[in-house]
């Protein structure tokens, strides 16, 4: 709720990813201009290839998709303080289980059933696979984070595998890919575009993620538990249930985005799968601040950055990786931003003169109640 | 063989860069971008100025040049490691692959090697005791870094900073400084382990160059035990363990090419599931890693 006392702390946590993405966009044109490029004819570029027409916005509806499912792989676990960034493995994980089970399926089924057994797949492959991480976490106290990178180069090695030896259409030569999926079998776009409709996926995804989160009693227990896990324990909250469940949940996002990316873009598993979506998802999920909602937002931006990767090669010859600069830059500073919060004067709620004067102390007490309860609401 | 001695070179400089800067109780995950970063200006360097040893020394520059952003960031207030390591990786891998670009398709020139091998006539054995001074100095400065952390007095202030700062800020030493300094010289060894990279073996600039290694180097730091006489050994195994994929193609095995590749990563997390416990903590782990203090 907004109210004129609590203005200010509810501006906060919008204005500061903002004010980031506005600084590290200034440290990125330094950089074009240092790399001989001018820095306003690349933010044009961007700009145009990203959300310059309904076009080109379609494109970055694409890449966004995979997006806002993925990095609910590192949003979630979050909440449980836990950082995850298997997001790749996962995504490699929900292709693999959704080719693996959807293909043999395409000769005796309609393709409504194939999809859903694809799609149900993918969840239940990434699922495992980050749920893995958190029974390593919870059970041996393996640092997640590092288990999870390591488990993104086993699920890579495992496609590469697979791919080159049993799951192989011998007529792919020089790129090993699996069978294609028959035309007909193929996710839709949604009416009217060229947009897939992972992207609903996507939506919905975030939306019901953000209500779990935020409305239910199991999403407080989650939060309770990242806030301080001992005072959880010591009020009977089932940690390692949690953390099970969550990291499931998490996986099955970025699976079902392995399973979009076949059955809507690629058509078939191959090495070009993994796109670094796994990568700039958890870029997303940090500049989100691991709210589902402003994911969808995020995903939107990212994907139009990743988007023009090509283009500013095309139109300015620069690097492809000028795109993974700029993520970069974007990443660090959204990082130092969070050091901010609370830190800055301008946000801080302001005590009501008129109110405080004279006894000012229970007054105080009082006024910060309010707005703490404010910032909870808002 | 071949492959453990050379592949073995990165991983010993980027292991002993961590081991020095998780001893300071911060995690730098991003030493695959440092990697990647090294690997480049050493490459661009030596081809520009056709010294080698002028591109180790500004592979290490650079690597200092990134590890300066990761101190300062990864102490901030509220602001995680861990999580300011994958932007650096993202960062570094985009500056490496932005400027490295030209210098994809020419060929500088590598760093001298002593001739080991020249008592044998096999060319496989020659090749194998191709023994780069840069490996020398990685295994050199191994008992060095243990020494220093067991008899110094600095290796002492910087065991206190991450065993127990509170400890360490009684004794009146400055935790920020200390870290920063680790983190600046550990990233420092890291851009030499890029050098040696592309500068020795595989012995040329290419994006894929690093495969990871950065990040192995972080869970061999953990299979070492934060000892840096034992990060060499791990280094050497982890080497080992890289080069049986390629040798067992060249012996034939073709079916399981990618799944030996992954052997490393399946090793390292085998011995963290075998080693870690919630019952007890690690010997040998620093106090104060993985929290925010």
């Amino acid at each position: 709720m907004i109210s004129r006392r609590n203005w200010r702390a509810t501006l906060e946590p919008v204005c500061i990813p903002v004010a980031a993405l506005l600084v590290s966009l200034v440290l990125f044109g330094l950089f074009c201009a240092l790399a001989g490029a001018n820095p306003l004819a690349v933010y044009a570029a961007i700009y145009k290839a990203a959300f310059g027409s309904w076009f080109s916005f379609q494109n970055t509806l694409i890449r966004a998709a995979p997006l806002m499912l993925s990095s609910l792989c590192t949003a979630l676990p979050a909440l449980l303080g836990l950082v995850i960034i298997g997001n790749e493995g996962a995504l490699v994980i929900g292709a693999l289980a959704s080719i693996i089970v959807g293909l043999p399926l395409v000769p005796v089924a309609s393709p409504l059933v194939v999809l859903m057994a694809m799609a149900l797949a993918g969840i239940v492959g990434g699922g495992l696979w980050i749920m893995a991480v958190g029974a390593l976490r919870y059970y041996r106290a393996v640092n997640e984070t590092i288990s999870s990178l390591l488990m993104n180069y086993i699920a890579i090695a495992l496609l590469n595998h697979l791919v080159g030896g049993p799951i192989r259409d011998p007529s792919s030569l020089n790129k090993p890919s699996s069978f294609p999926l028959p035309d007909a079998f193929l996710l839709g776009d949604i009416p009217g575009t060229r947009v897939h409709y992972g992207l609903i996926y996507g939506l919905i995804a975030c939306a019901i993620a953000y209500f779990l989160m935020r409305h239910t009693t199991f999403g407080f227990a989650v939060r309770t538990v990242g806030g301080n896990i001992r005072a959880a324990r010591i009020a009977g909250l089932p940690v390692g249930k949690l953390t099970l469940i969550i990291c499931f949940l998490a996986g099955s996002c970025a699976g079902l985005a392995g399973m979009v990316e076949v059955a809507a873009v690629h058509g078939r598993v191959s090495a070009s799968l993994n796109a670094n979506y796994g990568y700039s998802s958890i870029l997303v999920a940090f500049i989100a601040r691991q709210n589902p909602l402003a994911a969808v937002l995020v995903s939107i931006l990212l994907g139009g950055i990743l988007a023009s990767g090509g283009i500013l090669q095309r139109s300015l010859q620069l690097p492809d990786a000028t795109v993974l600069v700029f993520q970069g830059l974007v990443f660090l500073v959204v990082l130092y931003s969070e050091s901010l919060y609370g830190r800055l004067a301008i946000f801080k709620p302001q005590p009501n003169k008129e109110k405080s004067d004279g006894n000012g102390s229970p007054r105080l007490v009082g006024s910060a109640a309010g707005n703490h309860g404010g910032n909870a609401a808002g | 063989m071949a492959g453990t001695l050379r592949g073995s070179a990165p991983f010993l400089f980027v292991s002993l860069g961590e081991c020095l800067t998780e001893k300071s109780g911060k995690i730098n995950l991003g030493l695959e971008g440092t990697l990647l970063t090294g690997a480049m200006s050493a490459y661009a360097i030596s081809y520009l100025t056709g010294s080698p040893w002028l591109g180790v020394l500004v592979a290490g520059l650079a690597g200092m040049a990134l590890g300066t952003i990761h101190a300062w960031l990864a102490q901030q207030p509220k602001v995680n490691d861990v999580a300011v390591g994958i932007a650096m990786i993202i960062f570094g891998s985009g500056v490496a692959f932005f400027l490295g670009k030209p210098f994809i398709q020419p060929s500088a020139p590598q760093l001298p090697v002593f001739e080991l091998g020249a008592w044998s006539s096999i060319p496989a054995v020659q090749s194998a005791l191709k023994i780069s001074p840069l490996f020398l100095l990685g295994l050199a400065i191994a008992p060095v870094m243990q020494w220093f952390f067991q008899a110094t007095r600095w290796g002492l202030f910087i065991r206190a900073v991450g065993d127990s700062p509170d400890a360490a800020r009684a004794m009146g030493i400055s935790i920020v400084r200390v870290r920063t300094i680790c983190i600046i010289l550990g990233s420092f060894l890291a851009g030499i382990g890029g050098a040696s990279l592309s500068l020795y073996y595989p012995g040329s600039w290419s994006e894929g160059i690093s495969s990871g290694q950065g990040l192995m180097a972080v869970a061999l730091v953990i299979f070492a035990r934060w000892n840096p006489i034992q990060c060499m050994y791990a280094a050497l195994l982890f080497g080992g363990a890289q080069a049986i994929g390629p040798a067992l193609q060249s012996v034939g095995v073709q079916s399981y090419y990618y799944l030996f590749n992954a052997s490393p990563y399946i090793l390292t997390l085998a011995i963290m599931i075998i080693t870690c416990s919630p019952k007890r903590t690690l010997t040998g782990v620093p106090g104060a890693l993985g929290t925010n203090r």
